[in-house]
């Protein structure tokens, strides 16, 4: 099938609202007969579901949580970014479009991209309209920073629980919602298959956790709203259970997967401390702003930090990029981060941290002030290791963090599939080969408040309300047995490896091969120790206990299987991409040890179709153009 | 470190449960409390046992998913969440006790794991703004004064994990549902709803079975989040505010 990425014609500013004009409305008292099915309640699924359940559609809500306050996006620290100017420093719609497609390395779209920064500044305004309490002047009036190196200050926050308040305020808008009987929430369900008649995405099947059973949804379209897949290397910052399973069900439905291989690997994060380690815990990229990272000169020198004199020090992400210096890019701190510590320069016991040190900040603006601004994160890094953040520097090194990549969807954020969409970290749309900081959680509600409730319609419109199967259509009844057989395959192997111990090693392989730097070499090898994983966990894992029951070895197993196929799949299109990249670096594409992109042969989304079991996928080229932001090689020197 | 391990295994909701014990050898101390439970639900699944159950995600002290009674506390000896405990805080040779949260509203599941879905039915009742999507004016037409909107944003730190429920003798739900309540309330967003929404999520807790509020200060002792007394105060002014206004028409 050819993509169309269905982008409107006319100038960039135009394309959103002459689109929204030419999308045929469902009338409103037709709207009740359509059922929408959400799958994940983050902030791209609470947003989508309750601005659906406004409009009076019928709105059924999955998550395998045991209430949509826990979504991964709780967690989020730092930010949202908005296009408001409230600081009059000169942003604009255009300048945070241009921000984005730069920052993503020009692998993104531009039309979505400029979508993306016209609703953000409506979020701000819906956030604030709920109670959320975004951080205030003395005037009453709402406050902004900068992050992530940004020239303009945009972005919005709540302390360091931004994520947490924006979720609570979706999450209270689709419990109006609940109250008034539009919307139906399904907690403890886990999706495992989507199910495909007629080239139409018409339902799902689904495991409720408590009691195993097997259970079939039928609607009009199904949206996966169900997050990133950061979890397949295994650490990472993301929450424990966030997986791929939703998107890679569908995928094997016929949704195609676009640029798997484009992961955020954040550059300052707790360390690693021991084998034991469940996951990682992320220091909000702010913290650059006042810290400064060093490692030590020589090589193996294990002297305590405050034993190391200044001059024997190397600050070297100011030495090599004088005019940008500890504020680069993540994607440029955390390889040289990298590149440190296999000079063997790295510190701690593990020989695997930078130092981020706070010593000139205190000196120069007083601990009080270093406190007031950062005051929750020290305390967290103080739990968490048990040192003291004022006194001796923080230990930090690169994690897993975000995924760019994700289903591959149109202007409408439709998949390959008819009625099945995708919103938030879950599509691969807006981000590139990089995200820029505070820009996910924008786009999530971009998606869920202000894109889809639109586009849906001019679908549902399209195909008609009669246009729906019953869940006992056989259809259903096939992916159901699919799903049973699978379980019952699962808990029958009785081998001796753990789940987690599988998953570990997958994490492994992808960390070192797939991770923060790629080469042709690695790259095969490791494709073949993932085949070979595979073939270790179908013939010897081990899942205890039935199906009929709260059994987290099997919620883990079904999710780890789908991780080793995603895990192939991701190194097959960073063998494709024979550039570097934004988060993407081929050892092969380089000047001097910095990326080099190759927009000749590489300016295109690479989507990948599955084709059948233990065969090769095929890659669709979707070509970028960039008639506004032009593209140039990123320099940060 | 090597510690002894007693904790609460029950099968499903409608069988009894009771205490077991387990040991846990060779444990690091830089360990958090629920990487000490993952070794010991390896050991468990290598034996063919069937692991202990008990909710977590975010691991980083925010999602509100982890809830266990440790040594009689909730949350245990440190006033932070479950997964930010780290085992330095115990001694090798200990006896640690492992429970879930106990109250009648929140039954167990399975071992350490509980329904907490009331506290979701009582967000329903009325722990919102009704406002539609697009309906929003700008977001600096109304200023707030920063005060205000820290008080609002102190209350609204809540993560739902329902250990002031577990530690209150009364298992009552006063602090989570007054922490909403008060943020709104302060809030000119939420202004014009404060007296239906205290009065609908009161009711709703009173019709989830949660005890009275006898102000004892336990839920507010062992609140991860510091979530203040004050905001019960808050809660009986707002809901003797509405009674009255209500009575009247
Ligand atoms: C530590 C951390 C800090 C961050 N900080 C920032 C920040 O400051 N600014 C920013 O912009 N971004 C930040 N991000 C990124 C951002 O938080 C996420 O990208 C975003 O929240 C994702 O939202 P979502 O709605 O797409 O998915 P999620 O919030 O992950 O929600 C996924 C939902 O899907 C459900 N689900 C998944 N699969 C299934 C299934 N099979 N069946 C049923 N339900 C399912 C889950 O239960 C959940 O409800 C941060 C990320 C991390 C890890
Ligand atoms: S008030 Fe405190 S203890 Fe109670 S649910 Fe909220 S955070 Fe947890
Ligand atoms: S696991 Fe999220 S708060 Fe403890």
């Amino acid at each position: 099938m050819a993509l169309d990425s269905k982008i409107p014609d006319g100038p960039i500013a135009d394309k959103w609202t002459k689109y929204k004009f030419g999308l045929k409305l469902v009338n409103p008292s037709n709207k009740r007969k359509y059922d929408i099915i959400v799958v994940g309640t983050g902030l791209a699924g609470a947003a989508a579901a309750a601005s659906l359940a406004e409009l009076g559609y019928n709105v059924k809500a999955f998550t395998y949580h045991d209430s949509p306050r826990r979504a991964h996006s709780i967690a989020a620290q730092g930010g949202i970014n908005a296009a408001k100017n409230y600081q009059n420093d000169g942003d604009s719609v255009y300048r945070l479009f241009y921000d984005t497609v730069k920052g993503g390395d020009y692998r993104a779209r531009e039309a979505n991209v400029h979508r993306l920064a016209e609703v953000s500044v409506n979020i701000i305004d819906q956030c604030v309209a709920q109670g959320v309490p975004f951080a205030r002047e003395y005037g009453g009036l709402l406050s902004n920073r900068s992050f992530g190196g940004t020239q303009v200050s945009r972005t919005f926050y709540a302390r360091g629980q931004t994520g947490q308040q924006l979720l609570l305020g979706a999450y209270s808008a689709m419990s109006r919602q609940v109250a008034a009987g539009k919307v139906k929430l399904y907690t403890r369900t886990e999706m495992l298959d989507l199910v495909v008649e007629d080239g139409k995405a018409r339902g799902i099947v689904t495991r409720n956790l408590i009691t195993g059973k097997i259970e079939s949804h039928s609607g009009h379209a199904v949206l996966l709203c169900t997050g990133g897949y950061g979890n397949v290397f295994y650490l990472s910052t993301n929450a424990m259970a966030c997986n791929v399973t939703a998107a890679w069900r569908a995928h094997k439905k016929g949704a195609y997967f676009a640029n798997p291989c484009f992961t955020q690997i954040h550059p300052t994060c707790i360390p690693v401390s021991g084998e034991y380690q469940s996951k990682l815990t992320l220091m909000s990229e702010s913290l650059r702003n006042d810290g400064r990272i060093w490692v030590p000169l020589k090589a193996g020198d294990s002297r305590p930090p405050a034993d190391i004199p200044e001059d024997e020090r190397d600050y070297f992400l100011e030495r090599k990029y004088p005019s940008f210096g500890n504020l680069v890019p993540r994607d440029v701190a955390s390889r040289n981060a990298k590149y440190v510590c296999d000079e063997g320069r790295g510190v701690g016991s593990s020989k695997l941290a930078v130092y981020m040190d706070f010593a000139d900040a205190i000196k120069r603006d007083s601990q009080k002030t270093i406190e007031a601004r950062y005051g929750n994160l020290f305390e967290m890094y103080e739990k968490i290791t048990g040192e003291d953040p004022y006194t001796s520097p923080m230990r930090i090194y690169p994690a897993v963090h975000y995924t760019m990549g994700g289903l591959w969807v149109d202007y409408n954020l439709m998949t390959t599939v008819k009625g099945l969409y995708a919103l938030g970290e879950a599509n691969f749309s807006d981000h590139g080969a990089n995200r820029l900081g505070a820009s996910a959680l924008m786009q999530g509600l971009a998606d869920g408040y202000f894109v889809i409730p639109y586009t849906l319609g001019d679908y549902l419109a399209t195909i008609g309300h009669q246009d729906k199967i019953s869940p006992e259509h056989a259809a259903f009844k096939e992916s159901e047995a699919i799903v049973t057989e699978r379980i019952n395959k699962l808990l029958s192997i009785n081998g001796k490896f753990t789940v987690d111990e599988i998953h570990r090693k997958l994490g492994l392989v992808i960390w070192d091969y797939c991770g923060m730097s790629r080469s042709a070499e690695g790259l095969t090898k490791a494709k073949k120790m993932v085949q070979e994983l595979k073939h270790q966990f179908w013939t010897d894992v081990k899942v205890v206990g039935t199906n009929e029951e709260l059994n987290i070895t099997l919620e883990k197993a079904l999710r780890v299987a789908d991780f080793i196929e995603l895990g192939e799949l991701m190194i097959d299109d960073a063998l494709n991409r024979n550039e570097s990249c934004g988060g993407h670096f081929r050892e092969e594409s380089e000047v001097d040890g910095e990326a080099k992109r190759d927009d000749e042969n590489y300016s295109y989304v690479a989507a990948w179709e599955y084709t059948g079991e233990n065969q090769p996928e095929s890659l669709h080229k979707e070509q970028l153009t960039f008639e506004y932001a032009k593209p140039s090689q990123r320099s940060y020197k | 470190m090597n510690l002894n391990l007693h904790i609460w295994r029950q099968k499903n909701k409608d069988t009894k449960g009771k205490m077991v014990s387990y040991q846990v050898n060779d444990i690091n101390e830089e360990m958090s409390f629920l990487e000490m439970l993952d070794v010991l639900n390896e050991d468990l699944l290598r034996k063919g046992d069937d692991p202990v159950a008990f909710d977590h995600d975010c691991r980083e002290g925010i999602c509100g998913a982890c809830s266990m009674v440790i040594n009689g506390r909730p949350h245990g000896p440190t006033r932070t969440t479950t997964c930010q405990l780290h085992m330095r805080y115990f001694n090798s040779g200990d006896n640690v006790y492992i429970e879930p949260w106990r109250a009648g509203s929140f039954p167990v599941l399975k071992d350490l794991t509980v329904d907490r879905s009331a506290f979701d039915r009582i967000i329903q009742a009325g722990g919102f703004v009704s406002v539609n999507t697009g309906s929003a004016p700008d977001a600096n037409e109304i200023p707030i004064g920063k005060e205000i909107a820290d008080e609002a944003f102190n209350s609204a730190t809540c993560i739902g994990c329902g250990a002031c429920v577990a530690a209150c003798k009364n298992a009552s739900a006063s602090l989570f549902v007054s922490a909403k309540i008060s943020q709104l309330a302060m809030l000119p967003q939420g202004a014009a709803e404060r007296k239906r929404r205290a009065e609908s999520m009161i009711a709703q807790m009173d019709a989830e079975g949660f005890g009275a509020c006898t102000n004892t200060g336990a839920c507010a002792a062992e609140c991860p989040k510091s979530i203040d007394l004050t905001n019960i105060a808050q809660m009986n002014r707002e809901f003797i505010g509405a009674k009255l206004t209500s009575e009247l028409v």
